[in-house]
């Protein structure tokens, strides 16, 4: 059967959902990353599909802006993961309660 | 002719401001020169405006700005001297001038000098404000200042309880008085569509009987709370707590012939309710003769003047009542004079006998007071109405209205009282200045007042001499703007009886008087002699006992009634407050877990919160597909 | 007809790749399931055409991001079963069936208009990665300039936190402190 932008854009909202369980989910900070991960890249699936069934290029450069984006997020992320593991000994969620209300 | 106009009505305003710089510092004898010497500079703008409106030039109109422009409501600051305004501010500065420049005198050992000035300044540039305003908003605006400036005058010494007691009086029965008067002003700017008064009031002539009387009856009671008639008229007597200059501009000259201003002011209302007119008069003379029968036997020295105030502003409402609107104004000038130089003869006396107010207690005076004696004894003569002082030309226009119009009753009244009052005024006379020295047994030793406080006070004494000779100049003048009533009395003879009785009359009551307590031992009243005893003294000497009911029948339950409004704002209405507030604060501290500090919490939140978000888009998103469906099914439901 | 098998086939990798991701209680597996689903979304990419795009997704993800991810769990030592405090299961999965029962209808119904303009439409003839660079250089200059900045600066954020000694700046200091540092070094090393 003929595959239409429907489709693709069910199966970006289906990844998208395993990606909000994961970070609902984990409770160790360094898994909620890889769940991030999963969000983004359900988002770009969204945008390429969009970009190809509309014939317009933007999809893909946004695709490309949220990979860089994704890259330097984790960098900046993992560093301030491992000054936090120095200090700590674990990287837990439900020790993290410093910024309580 | 403008710049008059605005000096006359400014300088008071930058006197009065001048002085405020300066009333936290000790006394400073220039500001009461500075003070008295803006407010001159009044008067003679004053003159000036006086001679050109009696040399027949036109009236002066100014509108300064616009207050107040919304929709169909125009009020102006505008500003008219014409011949009834005119009048009104020579009598208001020249009194003025004269008691700034006594003050500079009397209160030279008070700790509040530069206080009482600007309060004193202030009070002038309302009364300004109230005479010279072409629209009904701008003299309620002069109105409420001079209440104001009246309030902070008469509780001058503030830490006395009763100076304070007697200003919270005088405010709020005026206040009281007020309410009535807005109303007037509302239907007033109801049924003509203005407040000004060359618009109002051809306008009126065009309305029904009903509103007309209305409308003359709500401003008469704003009237009745300033000048003192009864049943407002407590305020004025106790209002002798302030300082002597105080009760000679304020309760003598200026604020309590603000009522009279406005009914002469408004005559042309007044014309056409004969009905309303006929209750003012008989009202005036009701409070002339309650009130001199209360200064009969009244021990204290400012309070029978006042009471004799109150009694001539009762004659001035009969005139003005009766449609002789020239009449009650001409008294309400000579009246200014001589009341003004009691006053401050008044004290003068009081200074010298160190603040002692009983007249019992003095006697004698005339060897060390010659001046005020002279003074005092003029402007009493002058009170009675004897030929050719200027009591005598104002009050013989009022009985002869009152004759001429066959209001018999009122005749008889207002004469009897004119015997009264000047028995009264001689009596006080008598027992200050003549008799024995009974001051020797208290111990006090008088003096006579600075020599210029005499020659301040010189004016005041020279017009009340001659003030009956204006008469025809100002009879030609005012009555281009006030309805020419001359009184003719049918027949020449019935004239000169009545002329000759009334002078009669009143030179047998002055002699009584005199017999009484100049040329027989006065003994001290102690409590124990008949006449204290008496039913009828017990009466006067208590105010009829009206004071007393008052605070029985009226302040009390009131005080009840608040006290239990009290609880009600307490429990009811706070208690609804607090509970708004206690519910915003529960909330919030419900809420609080929210931030609990756990990221994974936190984050269940977010997808929460884009849950509802998506639910509101997919709702509205629908709402907006199908919305000719819905307004179709909605219709069908009737909504 | 291939279209759509490869389409299937791809999407039911995925979504298990992932699924393993989140609900593993092994990290290592996480990881390799995660690098994993990468590699199939790549496929996605040439699926649609994204050729560029689709060997980025492969240098960059699974390359670059999936190492460093590697290099992390072995500097956590997370090899050892990740314990976890039970969250309510039912809000969660109840929430995310919700959010993407709702974006479905969103996208499907279709709530939301359909008419779409091409700002940058595609040219017929010309490879893919060609096009790319034709806008990417010309039109998004400016975010891709900026965003080589902020590569940048994220490389030196991560080589400031991660590394060691980092609070001391040798090219600030002046001679004798390096010196003197350099000997204490070498003292505890010999000592």
């Amino acid at each position: 059967m003929e595959i239409g932008l429907n489709h693709y854009l069910i199966l970006s909202t289906i990844l998208f959902a395993i990606g909000l369980v994961g970070i609902m989910r984990r409770k160790n900070l360094l898994l909620l990353f890889f769940a991030t991960e999963i969000l983004l890249n359900a988002v770009n699936i969204g945008f390429a599909a969009i970009s190809h069934y509309y014939g317009d290029l933007t999809g893909q450069m946004f695709a490309f802006f949220v990979i860089a984006i994704a890259a330097s997020e984790l960098a900046v992320g993992l560093g301030l993961l491992i000054v936090w593991h120095k200090r700590h000994g674990n990287i837990d969620l439900d020790t993290m309660t410093s910024m309580r209300g | 002719m403008e710049k008059y106009l605005y000096i006359a009505l400014f300088a008071p305003l930058v006197s009065s401001m001048f002085s405020a710089l300066f009333t936290n510092t000790p006394k400073k004898q220039f500001v009461g020169i500075i003070a008295s010497l803006l407010i001159f500079s009044a008067f003679v703008s004053s003159s000036i405006l006086l001679t050109h409106i009696l040399g027949g030039g036109e009236i002066v109109h100014v509108e300064m700005m616009t207050w107040m422009h919304t929709g169909n409501l125009y009020i102006p600051f505008g500003f008219v001297v014409d011949q009834i305004s005119v009048t009104m501010m020579m009598v208001v500065t020249l009194v003025s001038t004269i008691v700034h420049i006594y003050s500079i005198g009397y209160m030279d050992h008070d700790k509040g000098f530069n206080r009482f000035f600007a309060w004193l300044s202030a009070f002038v540039f309302s009364m300004m404000i109230l005479v010279m305003s072409d629209n009904f908003a701008g003299l309620f605006i002069g109105w409420e200042g001079v209440g104001l400036c009246s309030w902070g005058l008469i509780g001058f010494w503030f830490h006395k309880e009763v100076a304070t007691w007697a200003a919270n009086e005088a405010f709020i029965m005026n206040r009281i008085a007020d309410l009535g008067m807005l109303i007037g002003i509302f239907l007033v700017y109801w049924n003509t569509g203005s407040l000004q008064y060359d618009i109002a009031f051809p306008a009126m002539a065009h309305l029904d009987t009903a509103t007309l009387t209305w409308i003359g009856i709500f401003l008469f009671v704003g009237a009745m709370g300033k000048s003192a008639q009864f049943p407002l008229h407590t305020w004025l007597a106790d209002a002798m707590e302030g300082p002597t200059p105080v009760s000679a501009l304020i309760h003598a000259a200026t604020m309590v012939t603000a009522g009279v201003y406005l009914v002469v002011r408004s005559n042309e209302l007044y014309d056409l309710i004969p009905n309303v007119g006929l209750f003012i008069a008989s009202l005036g003379a009701f409070v002339a003769l309650f009130a001199a029968s209360m200064a009969l036997v009244n021990r204290d020295m400012k309070r029978i003047i006042a009471y004799s105030t109150l009694s001539q502003l009762g004659y001035m409402f009969v005139a003005a009542g009766l449609g002789a609107y020239w009449v009650a104004l001409f008294h309400l000038m000579a009246h200014a004079f001589f009341k003004a130089l009691l006053f401050l003869g008044a004290g003068n006396v009081m200074h010298a006998m160190h603040d002692e107010l009983d007249p019992f207690k003095m006697g004698g005076l005339y060897k060390k007071m010659k001046w005020t004696a002279i003074m005092m004894t003029v402007a009493s003569v002058a009170l009675a109405g004897i030929f050719p002082l200027a009591g005598f030309f104002s009050k013989d226009a009022i009985l002869e209205a009152a004759f001429a119009e066959h209001h018999y009753i009122i005749y008889s009244v207002i004469l009897f009282t004119a015997g009264l009052t000047a028995f009264y005024s001689f009596r006080l006379v008598a027992m200050i200045f003549h008799g024995e020295e009974r001051y020797k047994l208290f111990g006090i030793d008088p003096h006579e007042a600075y020599k210029f406080m005499l020659v301040g006070m010189s004016p005041l004494l020279i017009l009340a001499i001659i003030a009956g000779s204006l008469k025809g100049t100002y009879f030609e003048m005012i009555t281009e703007l006030l309805p020419n009533t001359e009184y003719h009395i049918h027949s020449e003879l019935t004239f000169w009886i009545m002329t000759i009785g009334t002078q009669l009359f009143v030179a047998i009551a002055i002699m009584y008087a005199y017999k009484k307590y100049a040329f027989s031992p006065v003994t001290l009243p102690d409590g124990t002699s008949k006449t204290e005893n008496s039913f009828m003294y017990k009466l006067l000497i208590n105010q009829y006992y009206i004071p007393y009911a008052y605070e029985e029948y009226i302040v009390k339950p009131y005080n009840e009634l608040s006290a239990a409004m009290w609880e009600v704002d307490k429990k009811v209405v706070d208690a609804s407050v607090d509970g708004i507030a206690g519910m915003f604060y529960g909330l919030g501290e419900n809420t609080r877990d929210m931030q609990s500090g756990n990221l994974s919490t936190m984050l269940k939140w977010m997808v929460g919160g884009t849950v509802a978000l998506l639910s509101l888009a997919v709702v509205f998103g629908l709402a907006a597909r199908y919305s000719d469906e819905i307004l179709t099914i909605l219709s069908g439901l009737g909504v | 007809m291939f279209e759509a098998v490869a389409f299937y086939l791809f999407a039911f990798l995925t979504i298990t790749m992932f699924l393993i991701t989140v609900l593993s209680s092994q990290a290592l597996y996480a990881l390799s399931a995660l690098a994993a689903g990468m590699i199939f979304i790549s496929a996605f990419f040439f699926i649609l055409g994204a050729d560029f795009l689709g060997a980025v997704q492969i240098i960059v993800y699974t390359g670059a991001v999936m190492a460093l991810y590697a290099f992390g769990m072995m500097f956590f030592d997370t090899t050892r079963e990740v314990k976890e405090k039970k969250g309510n299961k039912f809000i969660i999965i109840g929430l995310s069936t919700l959010a993407a029962v709702m974006v479905v209808a969103i996208f499907a119904a279709p709530i939301v208009s359909t008419n779409m303009q091409a700002f940058y439409p595609m040219i017929d003839g010309v490879g893919n990665t060609q096009q790319v660079g034709l806008v990417l250089f010309t039109k998004y200059l400016i975010p891709f300039e900026v965003a080589a900045v902020m590569l940048l600066v994220a490389m030196v954020a991560g080589i400031v936190l991660a590394g060691k000694k980092m609070d001391l700046s040798l090219t600030l200091m002046n001679a004798e402190d390096i010196k003197r540092i350099e000997d204490e070094q070498n003292k505890k090393v010999l000592s």
